[in-house]
């Protein structure tokens, strides 16, 4: 069996879904007849026809705000942002709308915005955001971050059949760098589920997206003085996985929440103090944070580098843990 | 004249006296401290509320989404009395379980309304959707939208409206030019003489009509909502009316000049189309005075009702933030 790529394992989700349930459609700018503006969904045009595959004007409110409407009436749509970043521009009607159906209203708005995300791709301030901190303080949605081809297409499917709407964030740096041998048949990844990358005994790293490989460039590089690193990849961001946080770090007793959005009222800030209010008695040493600086993600190669985390702040945060 | 039956007519008559008095009833309530936060009057607006929303066919589907001022329409697409005044008591048994407030409920595929929420012109996107849903599932339904002189200078109107025509989405846009958002008078939203112009932006129909005659108000609204059905695209119609009362009642509203608030109340629409049918000999002052009395008694009824609801057990406040919670199905 081929080889599905991080990008190909979300066309072939959103394809699936949409040949399995009329009421699946995508809706965003350019993901028509031009397959989106990294290709995502190409080819959907063709198969499902412009009723199902909706080129917008260039307006994240009305993307989004046509996506919800047509939820609460049973349809399951996908809206695209082409861009992460410009889910600003639709974040009142996402936190304020959409998001408030249930709690409110008693109403199924079963909605994904998803959209490529992140850094280390040299997309400059407007291009390389990491929005899940923006939107965990506001309940009603929910936020998952998948890191692997495996869980690009499983989350999203979990996404697309949620009855509540659901933040896809997708990582464009692992769009064609990575790729693995995906299952034939049917398969989902439950939201809210994190998964024991590796595991270990000495540290935990918590983290998520593309920061779980500079995890495990650590974690190897660590192995090779003896030191055993358990990577958590959450996946799921909102509601995350407190169990298999706390039963991990109940078995290192140290932990570095890693990723890839700056630091201060950063998601890691959340299942720090988490860790710190229900598994304070088993650390050995204070909880480590690592995040890109309090800056926006900057343009140019050397500062962008600079400012997003990297492996070398992995292993001289697990070496102070460990010398703790 | 409007194509209205005697009996259609008596009904919007109907419509309009419940909506002024089951809003008088809200003071009230509002007066004993019963109602828990702001009220928001729809005084001088009741018959462009309620002639627009009874030009749709709520059984083909047809969704009308009201704003703050528009009781009247959501109580021609069927809201119960009691459940507005439970709203305002925030209830344990309102149709939001005491989670929101006053007219902000309403399911558009199982009550034929939605409420809007505060940020004004998403609404705008999100019934273009709920259009965009109907035409997906090759039903014929229209939605109607209400938005205000202050609402339509929000990006969300701009993008929903552009979204909605360049669909062709079967919409009508009601533009309620009441004269004052807030404390700010139309003249300072936009220098527009005509709201109704802002069609030409999206390029789909824009007309302006007088909002306080309900007759012109119906026969345009359904005329527009027809055309939609058939695949004519999107409509604004700036219904030109008077905001009678402060924003709120906490508002006295002293910015507004007398004179005009005098001039407008000379234009009472629910006087005027009550005199109306009794010049055309479609009902007599005394039928009038019979309906008046079936809403006092309905009112009251909803009164009772709404009172004896009790308030929300503040152990649900964790519950429901996620459907499969099964908080709304109990």
């Amino acid at each position: 069996m081929a080889e599905t790529t991080y990008i190909e394992a979300i066309t072939q989700a959103m394809q699936e879904e949409m040949a399995r349930d009329e009421r699946v459609f995508l809706i965003g700018e350019d993901v028509g007849g031009y397959g989106g503006a990294f290709k995502t969904s190409y080819g959907l045009i063709d198969r499902f026809g412009p009723e199902r595959v909706i080129d917008t004007p260039i307006s994240e409110i009305a993307i989004i705000g046509a996506a919800s409407g047509a939820a609460l009436m049973g349809m399951r749509p996908i809206a695209e942002m082409q861009f992460i970043d410009f889910i600003t521009c639709g974040y009142d009607i996402l936190v304020n709308f959409a998001a408030m159906n249930s709690y409110l209203f008693g109403r199924a708005c079963p909605l994904v915005v998803r959209g490529p995300a992140g850094g280390g791709t040299h997309g400059g301030p407007y291009h390389s955001l990491n929005p899940e901190a923006m939107f965990m303080n506001r309940p009603g949605l929910k936020i998952v971050a998948p890191g692997t081809a495996y869980d690009a297409k499983g989350l999203l499917k979990a996404a697309i059949r949620d009855d509540n709407p659901v933040l896809y964030i997708e990582h464009k740096y692992l769009y064609r760098r990575i790729k693995e041998n995906l299952p034939e048949e049917d398969y989902i990844v439950p939201i809210g589920k994190a998964n024991v990358r590796r595991k270990g005994k000495d540290i935990t790293i918590i983290t998520w997206g593309a920061m779980i490989y500079v995890a495990a460039d650590a974690a190897d590089e660590l192995a090779k003085d003896g030191v055993s690193v358990e990577i958590i990849d959450l996946r799921s961001i909102l509601p995350f996985d407190e169990e298999a946080i706390l039963e991990s770090v109940a078995k290192t007793n140290r932990v570095i929440v890693l990723h890839e959005a700056p630091l201060t009222g950063g998601a890691g800030a959340e299942f720090a103090a988490r860790i710190a209010e229900k598994a304070f008695d088993y650390l050995d040493a204070p909880i480590k944070r690592i995040a890109a600086m309090d800056v926006p993600t900057p343009y140019s190669p050397p500062l962008e580098a600079a400012a997003l985390p990297d492996k070398a702040r992995v292993l001289s945060a697990a070496r102070e843990l460990l010398d703790y | 004249m409007s194509q209205l039956t005697n009996e259609q007519l008596l009904e919007i008559a109907y419509y309009l006296r419940l909506t002024r008095t089951l809003e008088e009833r809200l003071v009230a309530l509002f007066r004993q401290a019963k109602v828990i936060g702001g009220l928001y009057r729809s005084l001088g607006q009741e018959g462009e509320s309620v002639a627009a929303a009874y030009a749709l066919d709520y059984k083909q589907g047809d969704v009308v989404q009201p704003l703050i001022r528009n009781l009247g329409a959501i109580l021609v697409a069927g809201a119960k009395p009691a459940d507005v005044i439970r709203q305002y008591m925030a209830k344990g048994d309102s149709p939001t379980r005491g989670r929101e407030l006053n007219i902000h409920f309403g399911h558009p595929a199982k009550d034929g309304f939605i409420g809007q929420i505060s940020m004004l012109g998403d609404m705008i996107p999100v019934m273009a959707g709920i259009a965009l849903a109907g035409r997906m599932q090759k039903r014929k339904l229209v939605t109607l939208a209400f938005i205000g002189d202050g609402g339509s200078s929000t990006g969300a109107f701009w993008e929903g409206m552009n979204f909605a025509a360049v669909q062709k989405l079967p919409m009508v846009v009601i533009v309620e030019n009441n004269g004052y958002a807030y404390s700010t008078p139309t003249v300072k939203q936009t220098l527009l003489t005509k709201l109704s112009d802002k069609a030409l932006a999206f390029g789909c129909n824009g007309i302006t009509i007088d909002g306080n005659d309900v007759l012109a108000v119906h026969d345009t609204t359904k005329q527009a909502v027809e055309n939609a059905r058939n695949g004519g695209g999107v409509t604004l119609i700036e219904v030109i009316t008077f905001r009678m009362k402060g924003h709120a009642e906490h508002d006295n509203a002293a910015y507004v000049p007398k004179e005009l608030i005098a001039e407008w109340a000379e234009k009472d629409a629910v006087v005027r189309f009550e005199k109306l049918l009794v010049e055309r000999g479609v009902a007599s002052r005394d039928e009038l005075d019979a309906i008046q009395k079936r809403v006092r008694e309905e009112v009251d009824q909803a009164t009772d009702e709404a009172e004896r609801s009790p308030m929300p057990d503040p152990s649900h406040a964790s519950r429901g933030l996620y459907i499969e919670d099964g908080y709304w199905n109990g």
